[in-house]
């Protein structure tokens, strides 16, 4: 037996409601993590994994307070020592990589007088060698050219290479436990693949305490030894990887594991119906019993224990053995293609867009733009009731092309064509009102989309009376069945965004963009600020939805695997130029553009017999090059100069997939590693 | 209409009630509405309770000290400074009460304008509006007073221009922020028209800044009213004003001091009690930046 390095034992965490009653948001947890132990914390959002994870240093954000319990680092009680005691361990014995290092990076310090502080403050090191130990660290997370690197500023660093500092910063005051908060949440799915892959080889060369805090199963899957199951600032399931992944013994793993998509699925995943109790809110009981499938009478009156079961889980269950019944492979619908096709609901030709205003100077002289366009050379034919899914890295255009569709950003060529062979006008003002109503846009962010001063019946009537003319019985009539049409009733109408959960309030805004009876629908990833659960559902009613309106969807998302379950073709960008589309299930298929081949390698499923394929580097373009093709820097099956110079043809095989390479399709398909099999 | 509109009356009385609440529940919003209110209702009956003439001087009792028949003693003609203190902020509350809120619709509306065109117009519109705030205001209202001369027919309109200036700027900010939101790309994707953008999406979300800007500005006019008159050009004499009344007195201060004592409590009293209720305000709207909105 090892010794653990962090032991949490029994602690309870709360607040203060403003009505003065405390509330607790961690309710006796234990946890102990040895060395060379990675062990991950899962949980939706509000499930208190962070705040699990910050009391294991010792810290509780502001107004929380210890109300039981006690976190003990290498023997030493962290919630009785004092500031100065704190202040030794933290950083440097037990160190934190946060979500977003981007900003946990002192903007106007260079990241060489950043890690030498760390090595400073928290390392035996002297001081003659911090630069050479710098560098050492720089190298140690696989930055390439650390000499470099330690003399630029962090807004100079990708997001991925800002995270690998972070990591080195980390790693700087050599700790015996090292806690990360979503570390990959935020990153490129190449760059998430990465950063992981370092991570996992990090703490098995330093023989390190790992607790590695995530709501994505795919990632805590790579890099984690056990698996701690959060819910409502409790602890429901405990186990190795392999257990909690592969065939938990709660009903809430199970369908947290079956609402996520996955690359070889047909059908949708399943949603956990319900949403988490508030803090105080369960009293007795088990605090999943209203979303459980399982219950029992007596889960609504006593509260379970975690209990150790033969296989060494602990599960926090009465039934943790019939557990077996709830289905783990989320067999949800299969989305319906729908029949009336052929009709181009929008066909976009050669279009292209960019973000850069051509300057005054050449302007003037008559000069054409220098600068490339940020997307160039879209050719896509969406069809009646067709979903076409656009994927691509952060950077790729996706959205842009959606903002040019929806009216907002002006093309600066090309040409877009609505149903019926009637041009859209490139700005929205000029366009008629039938244009209008038949394009909606819905957005990734919910918070971000609706007015929080507007409640959701003003909300919807914006639509109802601008399109439709709406007013009195009627508005109200209209906008109770949308309500309903989205699974929300019409007692919604007189609440605020804020008094809705995530899921809800991105069911208002699916049904502001429905109330406008909208031939085709553009999702800018949707489902990407919501949880697992809550996204399955929303998934759900979009394929409801479509089903019943035969409506036309161009659904952008980064997530392959989601994109694969609603679309029936694909497109994938880079750089703002297209590279493959083609049906979903072909696309996904070999043979692939070798840059769909890197995405799918880099998908990550939450399975730990899988691993990610790593062929290309992660760097971040900042602007497509000027010649040749797109992918060219980062291509693992670079050809030679012809990539550089010439923009490869399209490769045109059955029904419709096409392939942008200079690479033959038979060596394209020779050469693939992975695909999806199916 | 009738049940959306109903709700939106609704919505907003809850929000009023609880913001309210709010303040009220803070020392600093507690101390400072109570004090507001105190102002608020003494400049109402302070003519019906006032103990003496304010006119009226008396030669045997000029600059006597504080006693049981004049509590702040009498000023350098005899006159009792307690009623004159009680009446005092009568013109001031006027002026700038009716001032503050046309400072504020001015200034919040051009400035949600600007915010909402942006571009090359707010750039240019933004350096007028910086040139402007850069001259002393003492200087720019004497001049306009001086041209048109004194009088709350001068000094309303004076007043609310130059304090509506720098509301443009923090308007403008406040647009800023919410015009980058997604719905008022959603507002523009389904082509509302700009002015249906400004009433709906823009006014209700930057409403709470003008709010506490609106407070702020108050004190402040407050106190460049009460300087106008201290300087001569605001309230004509017999009328009581603070700030003429400190300028009466400051020549006796040495060994009168309850002459200026009197209006100055009075004046600062007000002004910290509108300031602290900025403050509770601010915190209670969110917008202050050292805390998260409650409400």
């Amino acid at each position: 037996m090892t010794t653990p390095i962090i032991d949490v034992k029994d602690i309870s965490v709360g607040f203060t409601a403003k009505s003065g009653a405390t509330l607790p948001i961690l309710r006796n947890i234990d946890l102990t993590v040895s060395e060379g132990e990675s062990v991950g914390i899962v949980g939706e959002s509000g499930s208190g994994k962070s705040t699990l994870a910050l009391a294991a240093m010792g810290f509780l954000k502001r107004g929380l307070r210890l109300l039981d319990g006690s976190v003990a680092f290498r023997g030493k009680d962290m919630f009785s020592l004092t500031r100065t005691e704190l202040e030794k361990i933290r950083g440097g014995e037990i160190a934190l990589i946060p979500q977003n290092s981007g900003q946990s990076l002192t903007p106007t310090m260079r990241i060489g007088a950043q890690l030498i502080e760390a090595l400073r403050l928290h390392s035996s090191v002297p001081a003659s060698e911090h630069v050479t130990k710098a560098i050492e660290l720089l190298g140690q997370v696989r930055l390439p050219d650390p000499k470099a690197i330690l003399s630029r500023f962090p807004h100079e660093l990708s997001g991925g290479q800002q995270q690998r500092v972070a990591v080195a910063m980390a790693l700087a005051g050599e700790p015996h436990a090292l806690l990360l908060d979503e570390p990959t949440t935020g990153l490129d799915v190449t760059t998430q693949a990465h950063i992981l892959e370092l991570l996992r080889d990090i703490a098995h060369e330093r023989n390190m305490a790992m607790v590695y805090v995530s709501h994505d199963l795919g990632a805590i899957a790579r890099v984690c030894d056990r698996v701690v199951v959060m819910y409502a600032g409790e602890v429901v399931l405990e186990g190795t990887t392999r257990q909690v992944l592969k065939n938990p013994a709660h009903p809430y793993a199970r369908g947290l594991l079956a609402s996520i998509p996955r690359l070889a699925d047909h059908h949708l995943p399943l949603a956990l119906d319900g949403r988490p109790p508030v803090p105080g809110g369960v009293a007795a009981g088990c605090s999943f019993v209203d979303r459980c499938a399982l219950v029992k009478h007596r889960c609504r009156v006593e509260r379970p224990g975690l209990a150790a079961l033969p296989d060494g889980e602990l599960a926090r269950c009465f039934y943790a053995d019939k557990t077996a019944e709830v289905s783990l492979a989320g067999l949800g619908v299969v989305p319906v293609e729908l029949e009336s096709r052929g009709t181009p609901a929008l066909q976009l030709d050669a279009l292209s867009i960019s973000y850069h205003q051509p300057g005054l100077l050449n302007k003037l002289l008559g000069r054409a733009e220098t600068r490339v366009a940020t997307v160039d050379d879209i050719d896509i034919t969406v069809c009646r009731g067709e979903t076409l899914g656009l994927v691509g890295e952060s950077g790729s255009g996706k959205s842009t092309i959606l903002k040019s569709v929806a009216g907002l950003l002006p093309p600066a060529g090309g040409k877009m064509t609505v149903a019926g062979g009637k041009t859209l006008a490139p700005v929205v003002d000029n366009r008629p009102p039938d244009h209008l109503r038949s394009i909606q846009l819905i957005f990734q962010n919910p918070d971000d989309s609706l007015n929080p001063r507007q409640t959701i019946a003003e909300i919807l009537e914006q639509p109802l009376r601008l399109y439709f003319g709406l007013t009195g019985q009627d508005l109200y009539d209209r906008s109770v069945e949308i309500l309903n049409r989205v699974r929300l009733g019409g007692h919604y109408l007189d609440r605020l965004p804020s008094q809705l959960s995530g899921g809800e309030k991105q069911r208002v805004a699916i049904a502001r963009a429905f109330a406008a009876d909208p031939e085709l629908v553009l999702c800018d990833e949707v489902t990407s600020a919501l949880d697992v659960s809550v996204q399955a559902a929303v998934l759900d009613l979009l394929n409801e939805l479509k089903e019943k309106h035969g409506t036309t969807y161009i659904f952008v998302s980064h997530d392959l695997a989601v994109v694969k379950v609603l679309s029936d073709r694909v497109a994938v960008l880079y750089q703002g130029r297209l590279c493959e589309i083609g049906p979903s299930n072909q696309v996904y298929a070999s043979p692939s553009h070798p840059y769909t081949e890197v995405l799918l390698g880099a998908v990550l499923e939450p399975d730990p017999d899988t691993a990610p394929t790593l062929s290309a580097d992660d760097i971040v373009e900042l602007s497509p090059p000027a010649r040749g093709c797109p992918f060219q820097r980062r291509c693992p099956r670079k050809i030679g100069s012809i990539c550089d110079s010439e923009t490869p043809p399209w490769h045109r095989l059955d029904s419709g997939h096409a392939i942008r390479c200079h690479h033959k399709i038979d060596d394209l398909a020779a050469a693939q590693v992975v695909a999806v099999v199916e | 209409m009738s049940i959306v509109s109903f709700l939106d009356k609704n919505k907003h009385f809850n929000r009023i009630i609880l913001v309210l609440r709010d303040v009220m529940s803070r020392p600093s919003g507690a101390i400072g509405l109570t004090l507001v209110a105190a102002h608020l209702v003494l400049a109402l009956i302070s003519p019906l309770i006032v103990p003496y003439d304010y006119k009226a001087m008396n030669s045997a009792l000029m600059l006597s000290g504080p006693d049981s028949a004049h509590w702040l003693g009498t000023d350098h003609v005899g006159r009792d400074v307690f009623t004159r203190v009680l009446l005092g902020g009568r013109e001031a509350l006027l002026v700038t009460g009716v001032a503050t809120p046309i400072a504020v619709i001015w200034g919040g509306l051009v400035g949600i304008f600007f915010g909402l065109v942006g571009g090359r117009i707010d750039e240019v519109m933004m350096r007028v509006v910086d040139a402007f705030l850069s001259l002393p205001w003492i200087l720019k209202m004497l001049v306009l007073i001086v041209t048109f001369g004194t009088g709350i027919e001068v000094l309303i309109p004076t007043l609310a221009f130059f304090y509506g200036i720098p509301v443009i700027r923090i308007a403008r900010a406040a647009t800023h922020d919410v015009v980058a939101r997604d719905f008022v790309s959603a507002a523009r994707a389904r082509g509302h028209g700009r002015m249906s953008i400004i009433r709906r999406e823009l006014l209700p979300n930057v409403l709470d800044t003008l709010m506490v800007e609106g407070a702020m500005r108050w004190s402040w006019m407050l106190l460049a009213f009460s300087s106008l008159s201290f300087l001569g050009f605001g309230v004509s004499p017999p009328t009581p004003d603070w700030g003429l009344m400190i300028a009466d007195a400051r020549g006796f201060m040495s060994f009168a001091p309850w002459g200026v004592l009197g209006p100055v409590i009075a004046l600062s009293s007000l002004i910290i009690g509108i300031n602290l209720t900025a403050d509770a305000l601010a915190k209670a709207l969110g917008i202050d930046r050292a805390q998260k909105a409650p409400i």
